[in-house]
């Protein structure tokens, strides 16, 4: 179920008040941020966020499109190597 | 045979049931459509006037997304999906399910048949 329009959409307070401050100076830095909950909101277009998946930042630009996603739905948290293969091919383990 | 959206609906089933035969009209948006037009859900597709049968085209066309239009909606969404690079576009994507359900058993609607992999020998 979606959130309540009342509510307006989530946004971590410090992400909004760094945005604003990054989108005011005229170099665009990238956003450091650990707030994956965080919705990407219209005036975020056009900026980089670096989102934490745990381990390291990934770079995330955010497009029109992104608009009402989350941060963290681009940073994702599970990396998949592909399944093990047959143990006489690869010579591994057990 | 009333031609509607570019399918011919079956003629021996009521109105209610025959306008499902549609892509994107099911029961419940089927029985809408009866009642706003004021048509007998139990008549037969059949026995609809033309001008009836031109309403409900007509209906249609202006309220409800259907067939190729509806089809060419859905696969935008999920290419916008995709293309953004979301969790979501990326499970599209490998073919897995979309909404946080398990895959490590079951999920076989998105991954097709099982496709078993030969047992590893200690």
């Amino acid at each position: 179920m979606s959130r309540s329009l009342k509510k307006g959409a989530f946004i971590d307070t410090h992400v909004l008040k760094k945005a604003q401050v990054v989108n005011s100076s005229e170099k665009k830095q990238a956003i450091k941020t650990w707030s994956r909950r965080s919705t990407i909101a219209p005036d975020f277009v056009g900026l980089t966020f670096s989102v934490y998946n745990g381990k390291t930042f990934i770079p995330v630009y955010v497009t029109e499109n992104m608009v009402g996603h989350k941060l963290g739905e681009f940073s994702p948290t599970r990396l998949f190597r592909g399944h093990r293969k047959d143990e006489k091919a690869s010579g591994g383990k057990k | 045979m009333a031609r509607i959206a570019g399918v011919d609906l079956p003629n021996s089933k009521s109105v209610e049931y025959g306008l499902t035969g549609l892509y994107g009209i099911g029961l419940h948006t089927s029985r809408l459509i009866c009642e706003e037009l004021g048509i007998d859900v139990h008549k037969k597709v059949g026995d609809l006037t033309e001008e009836e049968q031109g309403k409900v085209r007509r209906l249609i066309e202006e309220k409800y997304p259907v067939e190729g239009q509806l089809r060419s909606e859905i696969a935008l969404n999920i290419k916008r999906l995709q293309d953004i690079g979301c969790y979501r576009g990326t499970r599209h994507r490998k073919g897995l399910p979309v909404r946080g359900q398990r895959s490590r058993t079951n999920a076989r609607t998105r991954k097709g048949p099982k496709k078993t992999v030969a047992n590893k020998k200690k």
